[in-house]
């Protein structure tokens, strides 16, 4: 059996691995992007030189032919379901068994008038790291970015680290507000807002961008009229499933590539994982496109299982996902809503000087913890997500908090700080009973592995 | 043009101009003095006669009374001397043999003695600007080095506390060499240190061509039978072009450093006359090239382990750290055994171990312990202690971090002054082949060393069958104690990263690895699912381990290389690494299964 997959990314990569680890099936990876894998959050990490290009790749060249898998650079022009067989953009085929589209994403456009100019780029591919380098070593004196996401702040932390002045447009009256409860979203605006040259313009909307005649961008216009000089706009107003390509075919597709509970679209052995795919039936309080490099990752794995005829449905288990606002470490586990809902309670503590706060959410009803917000903190996957899938009782979770401390030793334990607050606030009188440690957390997973024998 | 540099200010300009004035006049002052030879500069010999024939020769030849202009003038000239007193003593001896019942050797003039008194003699016939000012140019080179250094780094401390590797990539002096190009390099210097070898060793060119097969042998496994000629190192972690031209000049620098520091110590007599004063002030004792790299070493260490808090402002572990190697380099490697020798007792480092100090069961070093009173055996009974007790205990505990990364001085040169180099480490599969290669076989040499001067010590038999103890001894020594530690070990910083020397050679390196490797509470645990596969944790690794490849799966790292820096922690752009003691039982943390995954029947992290 020829299994081939389109797109090299985290979804693809681990569908080839885990493909190869259970079968002797061919398998072919194809990307026109990138001649090997690399890793995708990391592009920002060679443009500021904190890494070569190659240090990207998170394998090194010969694994793919040690593993047979094999790689080819091409672009797919399109696909002849009905014959399955790829045709490449010089011409050439390529025929199939069972063909993974894990195509990712494409950034998001607003027919901006003016978009179309050089030196107009998102950061998703090499190639807009590429154009990135370029119109910096050419003519890049200032720089607008659009849109308050993750790649726009990580666009801004790459000019900052260059000395560009960026004018930072975000439509919203605070950053990432849509996702971000009021106060950290609070922390990461003034935190911005500190960074020099770092012009953070919020409630501003991009309104078009006008070249300087020779088809290149020399300024960008806010709604509202006001100009911003510069010689790049960068884009970061979302990503989209890259699926344009395929709008010809009998492939159904919504916003994204449609699939069910087992990755399969409506064709027959043709599947979708990654950004391109569009979950029928997501999972309750997830939603049907995750862009995030975990999601590719379970996908990926998932799908090498229904390929290889052990039909598993996709179950993301409990939500977890990070970032990084320039120093700013974010992570989340859980449901945490940037909006109280009804039926849960919250509590915030945040540090009296320092850039680091959490946030607990549970359930009114149960008591049961529901997620944790952490800026600036670390904490345990391992102890939060078996918290979370226990329903464990949110003074129980606040009693051994220490157990979830992820932060480096020596770093100050604020435990005891937040211990307290929370009795403030729900009138408890809980005293912090674990500390941070491995040791602990061994002692906590082994008795949670006895208890419940589902969990391996 | 954007531009590819951390922002400096003028002061940081002002320090970086200091610093290399300071850099120019150390070199340049090399150059300064001027040797005059008076009858009270010459050798004195071991006894009258060879006195007597020194003298006349030098009398004979002009020697006494000249003056010099370099060291080289000088050697050659007090050479025809040597060879003149050498000649006469021979010429006396063929005639009427040793008077006064000395032996034939005890009154001829050996080779060695030359070599030996080379050193003295150029240091004492020395005159001109450092010898009538040396405190003056320890404040123009140690003094304007330390406060243009400051200059640069303080301003430092006022950037917000983060993760500050921009454009370590883009310059010059830490993007390294290409593979090639350092193949280049380390072949010529290996080639180098053997052929001098064979001259170290008056000629015996059987150790360094034994040597030279034993590398020839790993590169032929790892090559061939390990087949590791198909797979081409990426991970080799070189630029694109040989362009890293300032850590080219840098390396190339500390290179000839250290071929002068361990084998010309007689071409660096104004360091050690403009370090005298302050050695006498410490120890009590004249100073000589050891005291200049223990100073050197000392205001290195301390000066960069400040540019290490004000890079790491934000990861207390580092911060901690940083002032445990300051504080042992300071305290154990450089006050201490100064402060013993004024006490008139021997001076010892006592953090060092053995094998690391390879010398601690040399019979010199035994019986000037065992001649010490209580306080030698305490110290022989110190050093047995750390090795066969300390080294595991605290190894269990802690991990080897205890020492590599918090103790050791060669450790804390590498996690200061050789930080800005650590990216530089190979992570390719074919090194890490070399590495186990490599330490191990250092680690049996070591013990084979010791084992035959133990031998020789309790029986007196220096012979063992064709080897002979002293020319074992003496080849360890070159090879491993200075060619590999210091001329590779060190000089090689800017062009194969800041742990060569503990990744590739150190012996008690290798032992505390294999007690970390397999006994011990010490691991890197990853957070869960959360890596992205970024690779700043491999990239940083000082000692070339791949994290990445541990943490994507979602594994505990235990590796017997891992120093434990923390730095994959505190580069870690999302807290997915922690240095971690906890309980050894769970080794399954670390199993190569334990691959994030998801199961038939639920999707979860484990």
């Amino acid at each position: 059996m020829h299994i081939v997959i389109i797109g090299n990314g985290i979804a693809g990569v681990t569908a080839a691995r885990h493909l190869r680890k259970q079968s002797q099936h061919e398998i072919t990876m194809i990307s026109g992007e990138s001649e090997f894998h690399y890793s995708r959050p990391a592009l920002m990490y060679s443009y500021m030189g904190h890494m070569r290009s190659e240090d990207l790749k998170p394998y090194e060249d010969w694994f793919w032919e040690k593993n047979r898998i094999n790689l080819k650079r091409a672009w797919v022009e399109t696909i002849r379901f009905n014959e399955k067989q790829l045709v490449f953009a010089d011409g050439s085929t390529m025929n199939y068994d069972k063909l993974v589209l894990a195509v990712g994403s494409t950034t998001s456009y607003y027919d901006w008038p003016g978009q179309d100019l050089d030196g107009v780029h998102g950061m998703v591919t090499l190639q807009d790291v590429e154009a990135m380098e370029r119109h910096s070593e050419e003519r890049l004196k200032r720089a607008v970015i659009v849109g308050g996401g993750l790649i726009g702040i990580e666009m801004a932390e790459c000019f900052h680290t260059r000395q560009i002045p960026v004018s930072f447009l975000v439509r919203e009256e605070s950053y990432w507000n849509r996702v971000l409860p009021p106060d950290e979203s609070t922390m990461v605006t003034k935190h911005i807002q500190r960074k020099h040259g770092i012009d953070l313009r919020l409630e501003t909307e991009l309104s078009e961008i006008w070249g300087d005649g020779d088809g290149k961008v020399k300024m960008a216009v806010a709604k509202g009229g006001e100009k911003f000089p510069c010689e790049f706009v960068g884009i970061s107003a979302g990503v989209k499933p890259n699926i344009e390509w395929l709008s010809f075919s009998e492939l159904e597709l919504g916003r994204g590539i449609k699939v069910n509970d087992h990755l399969e679209t409506n064709l027959k052995d043709v599947y979708a994982i990654g950004d391109c795919a569009e979950l029928i039936e997501p999972q309750p309080g997830r939603r049907p496109i995750e862009a995030i490099w975990y999601t590719g990752r379970m996908m990926g794995e998932t799908v090498a299982y229904n390929i290889l005829g052990k039909p598993t449905p996709y179950r993301p288990g409990i939500f977890f996902n990070s970032a990084k606002f320039f120093d700013l470490e974010y992570q989340v586990y859980g449901s945490t809503p940037n909006e109280l809902p009804e039926n849960q309670s919250w509590f915030y503590w945040q540090h009296p000087t320092e850039d680091k706060a959490i946030r607990l959410y549970w359930s009114k009803a149960s008591k049961a913890v529901l997620g944790f917000h952490l800026m600036g903190i670390r904490y345990r996957h391992e102890v939060c997500e078996a918290w979370i899938a226990n329903e464990t009782n949110i003074n129980e979770v606040v009693e051994h908090l220490g157990l979830a401390n992820f932060d480096p030793e020596f770093y100050e334990e604020h435990e005891e700080a937040i211990v307290s607050a929370f009795n403030a606030q729900e009138g408890t009188s809980i005293k912090l009973k674990s500390k941070r440690g491995l040791s602990g957390v061994q002692r906590f997973l082994k008795k949670l592995t006895s208890k419940s024998t589902a969990r391996v | 043009m954007s531009n590819k540099s951390v922002h400096k200010t003028g002061l940081q300009w002002l320090g970086l101009g200091l610093f290399c004035l300071a850099l120019l006049l150390f070199t340049a002052m090399l150059g300064l003095e001027s040797y005059t030879i008076t009858s009270d500069v010459l050798p004195e010999g071991s006894n009258k006669y060879q006195k007597a024939a020194i003298a006349k020769a030098a009398k004979d030849l002009d020697f006494t009374g000249q003056t010099f202009g370099s060291p080289f003038e000088v050697k050659s000239a007090y050479h025809e001397v040597f060879t003149k007193a050498q000649g006469a003593l021979e010429a006396t001896f063929e005639k009427s043999g040793a008077p006064d019942d000395l032996g034939e050797w005890d009154f001829k003039l050996g080779d060695g003695y030359f070599k030996d008194q080379l050193f003295p003699l150029i240091r004492s016939s020395s005159t001109g600007p450092i010898t009538a000012n040396p405190w003056l140019w320890f404040g123009l080179t140690f003094g304007l080095g330390i406060l243009g250094g400051l200059l640069y780094i303080l301003p430092k401390f006022s950037a917000d506390p983060g993760i500050k590797n921009d454009h370590i990539y883009h310059s010059p002096l830490t993007r390294g060499l290409t593979l090639t190009w350092r193949s280049v390099f380390l072949g010529f210097t290996i080639i180098g240190v053997l052929a001098y070898g064979v001259t170290y060793m008056s000629g015996q060119w059987v150790w360094p061509a034994v040597t030279a097969g034993v590398a020839i042998l790993i590169s032929v496994l790892i090559f061939i039978v390990q087949n590791s000629a198909k797979h081409t190192p990426q991970r080799s972690a070189s630029p694109d072009m040989a362009s890293g031209t300032l850590g080219i000049l840098g390396g190339t620098y500390l290179i000839v450093f250290y071929l002068l520091l361990y084998w010309s110590p007689y071409l660096i007599t104004p360091w050690v006359i403009m370090v005298n004063p302050l050695t006498e002030f410490l120890s009590g004792g004249s100073a000589s090239q050891w005291s200049v790299y223990g100073t050197l070493y000392t205001v290195i260490v301390l000066v960069m382990g400040v540019r290490m808090w004000s890079k790491y402002q934000h990861n207390k572990y580092q911060l901690v750290r940083t002032g445990s190697v300051m504080f042992f380099q300071t305290g154990f490697a450089f006050l201490i055994p100064d402060l013993m020798s004024r006490l008139g007792g021997p001076s010892v480092d006592l953090k060092l171990i053995w094998p690391l100090d390879y010398s601690f069961f040399f019979d010199w070093n035994l019986n000037s312990l065992l001649d010490s009173g209580t306080f030698g055996i305490f110290l022989l009974g110190w050093g047995v202690a750390l090795i066969v007790i300390g080294v595991p205990v605290l190894t269990y505990f802690y991990g080897k971090r205890w020492y590599c990364s918090w103790v050791c001085g060669c450790g804390g040169l590498a996690e200061t002054m050789g930080d800005p180099y650590r990216q530089l480490s190979d992570k390719s599969m074919r090194a890490w082949k070399y590495e186990r290669f490599i330490i191990h076989g250092v680690l049996v040499a070591a013990i084979v060393m010791t084992a035959a001067v133990l031998y020789h010590f309790f029986t007196g038999n220096a012979q063992i069958w064709i080897f002979n103890a002293y020319d074992i001894r003496k080849w360890y020594g070159f090879l491993i104690g200075a060619g590999f530690a210091g001329v590779v070990g060190t000089g090689f910083y800017p062009l194969m990263g800041n742990r060569t020397w503990c990744r590739f050679g150190c012996p008690l390196a290798a032992y505390l690895g294999l007690v970390q490797r397999y006994k011990s509470k010490f691991r890197i645990t990853t957070n869960g699912s959360q890596c992205i596969s970024c690779g700043n944790c491999s990239t940083y690794c000082e000692m070339g381990i791949d994290v990445r490849y541990y943490a994507q799966r979602g594994q505990d790292i235990v590796r017997s290389s891992c120093v434990g820096c923390g730095v994959c922690s505190a580069v870690c752009p999302r807290g997915v690494l922690r240095l971690e003691n906890g309980d050894d039982t769970d080794q399954f943390r670390a199993d190569e299964t334990r691959a994030i995954h998801i199961t038939a029947d639920s999707v979860g992290i484990l």
